[in-house]
């Protein structure tokens, strides 16, 4: 059974029974082992890979070189023939035959050689596919476990502080509520620099004897001796 | 192995707190079978992100609501929506463990401090976005 199937399968129980269940330690262990087994054959296909391919490459040599000379023995043959050497040619011959001999050898050695590296190469891409299946495997179940008994330790956390899980709702309301505040805050305190601010620029602009407070004092003195000068107006 | 998560999570706080525009972060390990660590973010206590490790990777996880908060009548809708929703949600994804909603994301066991609490930050408001969005289907 693939292990989401068995996850799929747990889901149907408790959230504790899947912390527990989920890790068979059999199976796991039996996962371990065959991820090391297939590990390890990869590094014998791989070092025997190494020599196959060698031996591919030699056989390959030789019947090039088998090539060669069959073609210059041949050559040299029908020279002997041309010549009406016959003996000679004849020996020649028996030459070229022993070689065509040695080169099929070859040739099977190089075909057999290359049928076995592709074979390797095969087994190794399988040991490669069932380490990675495997591993996939144990991931999706340890990770199932970690967050459900990470799940549980909060909730136990939770209830052995005292402190009662709030609802989400609450849990917002309180959020912004505090952003609000902060925000309520931020404003404030921007509306009291401002503030400052104003005040500060008024005073400097009175002392410079700009604006309406700088002869405030001035206008009051006038409009008192204009009354002076004039008591009788206001009888 | 609860050593090699701390390790990996050395100077997240501060990687974290930075990403976030200078929030105050704070890692807090929980005891268990399995190592977890808890990252709350200033002002987001409600919704802290736990990193917890396997053989083969890390996971960030926020939990979002319980099944039980969840509106009987509009239960379906819900799970069609977060299914929808899933691909378009940066770097994280919709699930639930046992009872609970979560919102996850997955590294990889090489992840460096900067990749983790990237994910971390992204996780964080992202919970927050689909909190605020999802809230009608909750009661």
């Amino acid at each position: 059974m693939s292990m989401i199937k068995k996850v799929v399968t747990l889901l149907r129980g408790s959230a504790r029974e899947i912390a527990e269940n989920v890790v068979d330690a059999n199976a796991t262990r039996i996962y371990e082992q065959e991820i090391i087994d297939a590990k390890q054959s990869i590094l014998e296909a791989r070092s025997s890979l190494a020599d196959v391919m060698a031996r591919e490459m030699q056989a390959g040599r030789a019947v090039t070189r088998l090539e060669g000379e069959i073609a210059h023995f041949e050559s040299l043959a029908l020279e002997a023939l041309n010549k009406t050497q016959e003996a000679l040619a004849e020996e020649v011959a028996g030459k070229v035959a022993a070689l065509e001999q040695d080169l099929e050898e070859q040739r099977k050695a190089r075909q057999s050689f290359a049928s076995q590296v592709s074979q390797l190469k095969e087994l190794i891409k399988a040991a490669e596919a069932k380490i990675r299946e495997h591993e996939r495997e144990i991931a999706i179940a340890k990770t199932t476990e970690s967050v459900y008994k990470a799940t549980q330790s909060i909730s136990d956390n939770i209830g052995h502080s005292g402190s009662r899980l709030a609802s989400a709702r609450e849990s917002l309301e309180r959020i912004k509520q505090r952003h609000e505040h902060l925000a309520d805050r931020l404003q404030a305190s921007e509306q009291l620099d401002r503030e400052l601010g104003d005040k500060a620029l008024a005073s400097k602009l009175a002392e410079a004897g700009i604006g309406q407070d700088a002869n405030r004092q001035r206008q009051v003195m006038e409009r008192l001796r204009a009354r002076q000068a004039k008591p009788t107006d206001d009888q | 192995m609860e050593q090699s998560l701390r390790d990996k999570l050395d100077g997240l706080d501060t990687i974290v707190g930075v990403l976030m525009g200078g929030l105050a972060v704070q890692l807090h390990p929980i005891p268990g079978p399995v190592p977890v660590v808890q990252v709350s973010i200033e002002g987001r206590e409600e919704l802290p992100i736990y990193v917890t490790c396997s053989d083969s990777q890390i996971l960030c996880l926020c939990y979002l609501w319980n099944d039980s908060e969840v509106l009987a009548e509009r239960r379906t809708e819900l799970l069609e929506t977060l299914l929808d929703l899933n691909p378009s949600v940066p770097l994280s994804s919709f699930g639930r463990v046992g009872e609970r909603y979560v919102l996850f994301g997955a590294l990889a066991l090489n992840a460096r401090p900067a990749d983790i609490a990237e994910d971390i930050a992204a996780l964080s408001d992202n919970a927050l976005d689909a909190l605020e969005a999802l809230s009608e289907f909750l009661q």
